[in-house]
């Protein structure tokens, strides 16, 4: 054990790399992302705010049972996505929709559950993307799992996973970071500070001086970000993640964002915090700022909000398809074998249908 | 055919070693399974014989264990982790019923988890508190689970081997007083899960067990038979999946039942037997199924848990009760 712990400890401040105004931060001192890296994060950040707005919108249709909006998050979720190789894996919270979809998932696909059914609409292996974990920290043990397994294979796969401020208070946080440590598995831990777990802000989560702090116990090294940054995102997770497959082990970043919108539909934030607070981050908005920054031709923009639309076109078209439902298939994925017991159950299902059916 | 004599653990720790030979993606971790070689030995000389990378220490964290399982299961590996002691599974809960469980049925069967998850259990041993839990009910009561418990050397090597071959999860539950017990083992793969055993023949009435309460039942048998009645015996080797019709056919032929089981009774899996068992065989019955449980009452200290456990007297009363006057 050494005594000199410091180099685990994040910085006073969260690294910064584009102002509020558009412009470079000086003297930060880190790699600057390329102006392609940022045209393609730009991109996703639009259609990733479209597809926010669009859901937001298919759940006051009814189309949607619910939707956790991660409107003024993108940044944290693209550039997550963005960094990582095709064999590298993402683990979600329910709240990371849109970065599921910048590792390819069907959005229609990636809201199903959202949409009320009982799985989660994707094939996990087909773009690396575990299902989204209710159960808040649970899928980061998982992440650790998948990353030491690869390591033990010899592959150099790296695990992101995802969680929120709140989640960083469940046992299962400090469990997976503690095993990524002793384990030195390639996972970097990305925290998306967005300042509430539903109604309850960070200072009743947290005495700690920032999340990113939490690291230092279990001999990871801490980073604090500033999360509507996506330039200094893409430098600081593309940095963990070279490291993480390097073999130097798991990193914790703390990305300090805010949740523009309410946890759900069915929350009403004006509870618990006042609007004038919610105005002052709207300043501080990940596309505004990148937009300033990269300040393309307008006829740029239009291209990329085209795309975006045709995307949220087919959200809404997949959304609006009505899928005749298949009770039978809730006990076909149980078991490998379904039991005598499942058996006798679905039948019994199946014949109550037919008795309906017969009767109507 | 390869036969040896072996007690259930050197016949646990066998089946670990012959599954780790055989499948270079099943790997062993938990508390204390390293060096050390686990509490109760099971995993005795597996670091040495595969490396760390094969069998391994962890932090002393069972949600952690579990969930790392969970992710190397979905990643091409096949986990067997053990958890120390029954009640110390209990941090694990969240991990075992929302994710070991649900996994499959979440992703379509997509994702699969072949995990198993071995947990020495029950009492008898004079274990202090928190050491001696009958937990079945809480993973048998959570779908998407298998639960199997042996009750014999044999069935030990034999459904532990199934169960790492299997592509479900497992709760693996060790009757931990049945370590030591020691007998002919053949060490071949069978198809035992899902499959109850009449370990004894008889014509008066069943005796339904499982785990730790084979032996106790065997015992009540025995000594029934001396007093002139004969006892059969059924072992369910798995409660999940459970063998109606190996146990139906049994409690038919006999027309009386006793269920003997070492957990508190209440809403216990021993009432699930009674009930599915009554649901299907009533007609067959000459009298109300008996159980023989643990007291409603957290496991007793070691001075007292003699009091506490079914044991051969309790076993024979209930079945003295079984309306015997009417047939």
């Amino acid at each position: 054990m050494t005594g000199d712990a410091h180099h685990l400890l994040p910085s006073g401040t969260p690294v910064t790399l584009i102002g509020i105004d558009g412009h470079p931060v000086a003297g930060s001192g880190r790699v600057f992302p390329s102006d392609a890296e940022l045209r393609q994060a730009l991109a996703a950040l639009i259609t990733a705010r479209r597809l926010n707005d669009q859901a937001h919108a298919l759940v006051r249709q009814g189309r949607l049972a619910v939707y956790p909006s991660s409107h003024g998050q993108e940044a944290c979720q693209v550039a997550a996505a963005q960094v990582l190789d095709d064999g590298d894996w993402l683990f979600p919270t329910y709240r990371d929709t849109v970065a599921a979809v910048g590792r390819g998932v069907d959005p229609v696909e990636a809201l199903t559950l959202l949409k009320g059914d009982w799985h989660c609409g994707w094939d996990p292996y087909e773009h690396r993307v575990a299902p989204h974990a209710t159960p808040l920290a649970t899928q980061l043990p998982h992440a650790v799992g998948v990353a030491h397994a690869a390591r033990l294979r010899g592959e150099p796969t790296v695990a992101m996973a995802l969680c929120g401020d709140g989640g960083t208070s469940e046992g299962d946080f400090h469990e997976a970071l503690n095993f990524a440590a002793v384990l030195r598995a390639p996972v970097v831990f990305l925290i998306q500070n967005n300042e509430y777990a539903i109604s309850v802000p960070l200072a009743r989560q947290t005495a700690a001086p920032s999340l990113a702090y939490k690291g230092i116990g279990y001999g990871i090294p801490g980073e604090r970000v500033d999360g509507n940054d996506v330039a200094a995102l893409l430098t600081v997770l593309g940095e963990a993640v070279a490291r993480a497959r390097a073999g130097e082990g798991p990193q914790l970043v703390e990305a300090h964002t805010y949740r523009m919108q309410a946890h759900t539909n069915a929350d009403d934030a004006t509870r618990y915090r006042t609007s004038a607070e919610v105005d002052a981050w709207l300043e501080r908005d990940p596309i505004t700022r990148l937009e300033r920054h990269l300040n393309l031709p307008a006829s740029d923009v239009s291209e990329m909000r085209e795309a975006a639309d045709r995307v949220a076109a087919h959200l809404r078209d997949g959304l609006n398809r009505d899928i005749s439902p298949t009770p039978a298939q809730l006990f076909e994925y149980v078991y490998a074998t379904p039991t005598s017991q499942l058996r006798e159950q679905q039948a019994q299902l199946a014949d109550e249908h037919a008795r309906e059916g017969a009767a109507g | 055919m390869t036969h040896e004599k072996l007690t259930m653990a050197q016949a646990l720790n066998r089946a670990l070693r012959d599954a780790m030979t055989e499948d270079s993606s099943v790997v062993v971790f938990g508390e204390d399974v390293g060096p050390l070689g686990g509490v109760f030995r099971v995993t005795d000389g597996l670091t040495a014989e595969f490396g760390e990378n094969r069998c391994f220490d962890t932090p002393l964290a069972e949600a952690g264990i579990v969930g790392v399982a969970v992710g190397m299961a979905m990643n091409g590996m096949r986990p067997v982790v053990e958890m120390q002691f029954d009640a110390f599974a209990y941090p694990a809960f969240e991990q075992i019923v929302s994710h070991v469980a649900k996994m499959r049925n979440r992703t379509l069967g997509r994702v699969t988890l072949p995990m198993v998850i071995r947990i020495p259990y029950a009492g008898g041993i004079g274990g202090v508190e928190h050491h001696c839990d009958s937990s079945e009910a809480y993973y048998a009561h959570t779908p998407g689970l298998h639960v199997v418990t042996p009750a014999t050397p044999g069935d030990a090597y034999g459904l532990l081997r199934e169960s790492i071959a299997s592509p479900d999860p497992v709760v693996f539950l060790e009757p931990k007083k049945l370590y030591w017990t020691k007998e002919e083992v053949s060490l071949t793969t069978a198809s035992l899960v899902g499959r109850a055993v009449v370990r004894r023949e008889g014509t008066d009435a069943t005796l339904i067990a499982y785990g730790p309460s084979v032996p106790v039942a065997l015992a009540a048998a025995e000594v029934a038979d001396r007093e002139g009645r004969s006892l059969q015996v059924v072992d369910l080797r798995s409660i999940v999946p459970f063998d109606d019709e190996t146990v139906c056919a049994a409690v038919r032929s006999t027309g009386r039942a006793v269920v003997v089981a070492e957990a508190a009774g209440f809403a216990s899996v021993s009432s699930e037997i009674v009930a599915r068992v009554t649901e299907r065989c009533f007609h067959s019955l000459a009298a109300p199924i008996r159980r023989v449980t643990g007291f409603d009452i957290p496991y007793p200290p070691p001075k007292y848990e003699h009091l506490h456990l079914p044991g051969v007297d309790r076993v024979l009363d209930a079945v003295d009760d079984l309306q015997w006057e009417d047939s």
